[in-house]
């Protein structure tokens, strides 16, 4: 039963979202990939009516040996696999020792959640003061607050940011920064599942004598596991899209002073490939980005199907 | 392992239990006045007295446990504030006492409230705030209207191609945005659109995930309500305005926030489309006004009163709003 005026309605109703999605979604995804398979295609050439052949040239181009392409694509892996599981641990021993309070659990509750309200470059900076090393050989020189920690309990000073610095010792400040950053969100969603697990499961468990570790295995973990595949999942997904945390800390040189680009993520050679105006090498990374997510994508949900207890 | 031991919980009703069995013994005993007796059940009462001991200990165990955990979450929690503290003791401390080693834990000389005059004027943060606020209420009045025309024709109207058109759009949701902004970028350029406000507003508008959002709640309000206000002569636009976003409220101000949220911290797109002064916004601003230039020295204490200036909105919208952000969050999982 639908009349002709109420569905001229709806699509009236509907159209101010459709168009502004046809604009800016649709055709966007359609054209990323007539420009990622136009070879050489780029802003200038393409405004001055150039053909472009069909072909893997611009693929080609950003995985080039030599290219940026290796660097990128280490730093952003090494980022993930490293960070998604550390924080995922971490989230899930704070929520269950959250669960298992009664007082003060609000305030600790928020506090732990204060992270996520915040800017990212804004508070990378921060990170930034706190492991800065700076005015070596000047009479001003400040160590920063961390390597002052790390010498008042008689360890060497490290220079973590600056133009000396390690690449393990760059890539240990984005972990702490990606961590940090990442726990308020897993803790909200894990909390959220533990409060909702049935209190019957943990009775029967008392009844029965069971050890804490066991209940643990056994109960928690399992009765979680889809919160757990969903925070590992996006955690996965916003790992690979990496880039805020890094120009936070060391600018939008994607680097200590001196080495630039040494830290520079997927994201960010998207994001150089587009600055030069090569709009075809950029949609080609673009491209092999979103094909990574989705078979890591596919992997998690993968395993998470044979894991998951719904 | 030990089973019983691990079983906490059971541990005060067994206390309970136990004190009442010893004191109904204690009793006993001094009743009885036969010595044979007294001694079977002194010894009786004194088994007892060693089950309490052994559930005194779990009881000792449960208050160690609790201790445990609080200190674990006290710790973890000072961790994660400690970066706000020392961007806040840091924006106060004078040039000289930043450089002390090692590093003051509280502005030993004076409080220097002149590194926020000098954020204000270096940063020009009156104009990146203006900017900030205004795309970030002009952006989120045109986003909620178009999310909620769009959540109320799916929810409440008929049409064509209705679901079909729904899950094309959900589907989108998957898609990483990366992929849009290339072409976007593109368009904008054709369009001429560049270091306007209008090139900071309009092309992120629509948010499917918005839009499915408020479609669920929609959802929930029962349709009697929808036919009655029919009966009665009401309009849609009437009925969507009078009864729909009252109560689909909560869902709205959850949007409002997120996408406040998303204002304040863009970067990306706004570095890219306009970076002129004119129209610059607020985090490119902030991390473009305060990076030192190559082996220069820099005032840090001013880079961090620019940075709790930018920080502060976000806390103060945290502490009053703090049940709507949470809410919000935890149904999207995205930042902003």
């Amino acid at each position: 039963m639908v009349d002709s005026k109420k569905q001229w309605k709806a699509w009236l109703y509907l159209s101010p979202a459709l168009i502004l999605l046809l604009i800016f979604t649709v055709w966007p995804m359609i054209n990323t990939f007539i420009m990622a398979f136009s070879e050489g295609y780029n802003g200038m050439s393409a405004v001055a009516g150039e053909k472009f052949k069909f072909g893997f040239g611009n693929f080609a181009q950003v995985v080039r040996a030599g290219g940026p392409f290796l660097k990128c694509l280490k730093n952003t892996m090494l980022l993930c696999f490293i960070t998604v599981p550390i924080s995922t641990m971490l989230a899930l021993l704070i929520a269950v020792c959250l669960n298992a309070i009664k007082p003060l659990q609000k305030l600790l509750q928020t506090i732990f959640f204060l992270p996520y309200v915040t800017n990212t470059i804004a508070i990378g900076m921060v990170f930034a003061v706190m492991f800065n090393v700076v005015g070596i050989h000047t009479p001003h020189e400040s160590i920063g607050i961390i390597n002052s920690v790390i010498v008042a309990f008689g360890g060497e000073r490290v220079d973590w940011i600056n133009i000396t610095s390690s690449y393990w010792a760059n890539m240990f400040v984005l972990i702490v920064y990606i961590v940090w950053n990442a726990l308020p969100f897993k803790i909200l969603i894990l909390l959220g599942g533990l409060q909702s697990v049935n209190k019957q499961y943990y009775e029967a468990a008392k009844v029965d004598g069971t050890s804490r570790i066991r209940t643990f295995w056994r109960i928690t973990v399992p009765m979680l596991s889809p919160m757990l595949a969903y925070v590992v999942i996006t955690g996965f997904i916003g790992g690979f899209k990496e880039y805020s945390s890094v120009v936070g800390i060391f600018g939008e040189q994607m680097g200590p002073v001196g080495s630039k680009g040494r830290l520079n993520t997927m994201i960010g050679l998207i994001y150089d490939a587009l600055e030069t105006g090569d709009y075809g090498r950029a949609s080609a990374a673009a491209l092999i980005l979103f094909v990574i997510i989705f078979i890591v994508t596919m992997i998690n949900m993968y395993v998470s199907k044979k894991k998951v207890h719904y | 392992m030990n089973k019983s031991d691990n079983n906490i919980d059971n541990v005060v009703s067994e206390v309970a239990v136990s004190e009442q069995v010893t004191e109904q013994m204690e009793q006993a005993v001094d009743q009885i006045s036969q010595p044979e007796q007294t001694a079977e059940l002194k010894s009786a009462v004194m088994r007892e007295r060693n089950m309490q001991t052994v559930t005194t200990k779990q009881k000792v165990g449960k208050i160690f446990v609790q201790i445990g955990l609080y200190l674990f979450l006290t710790i973890m929690a000072l961790i994660v504030l400690f970066p706000f503290y020392w961007m806040i003791i840091s924006s106060f401390k004078t040039l000289d006492e930043y450089y002390v080693n090692p590093p003051t834990f509280f502005p030993t000389q004076a409080f220097d409230i002149k590194n926020y005059a000098e954020a204000f004027t270096t940063g020009s943060l009156d104009i990146l705030f203006f900017n900030t606020v205004y795309v970030g209420i002009v952006s989120t009045v045109l986003s909620l209207v178009i999310t909620v025309l769009s959540a109320f024709a799916f929810a409440r109207l008929e049409f064509k191609g209705k679901n079909v058109l729904f899950a094309c759009l959900l589907a989108t949701m998957m898609i990483p945005g990366e992929l849009f902004t290339i072409t976007n970028f593109q368009t904008v350029i054709n369009w001429k659109w560049t270091e306007t406000f209008t090139v900071l507003i309009i092309p992120f508008l629509v948010s499917v995930f918005y839009i499915y959002l408020l479609r669920q709640n929609f959802l929930q309000i029962p349709d009697e309500l929808y036919y009655a206000a029919k009966v009665d002569g009401t309009s849609d636009l009437k009925y969507l305005w009078k009864i729909m976003i009252p109560l689909a409220l909560p869902t709205l101000i959850s949007i409002t926030i997120l996408k406040m949220m998303g204002a304040w911290n863009s970067y990306i797109w706004p570095r890219l489309v306009a970076h002129g002064d004119a129209h610059r916004l607020i985090t490119y601003g902030l991390r473009n006004a305060f990076t030192p230039a190559d082996g220069q020295m820099y005032d840090y204490p001013v880079q961090m009163a620019a940075v709790v200036m930018v920080s502060l909105p976000l806390f103060l919208v945290f502490v009053f709003l703090r049940k709507y952000i949470m809410k919000g969050v935890s149904r999207s999982g995205i930042k902003g």
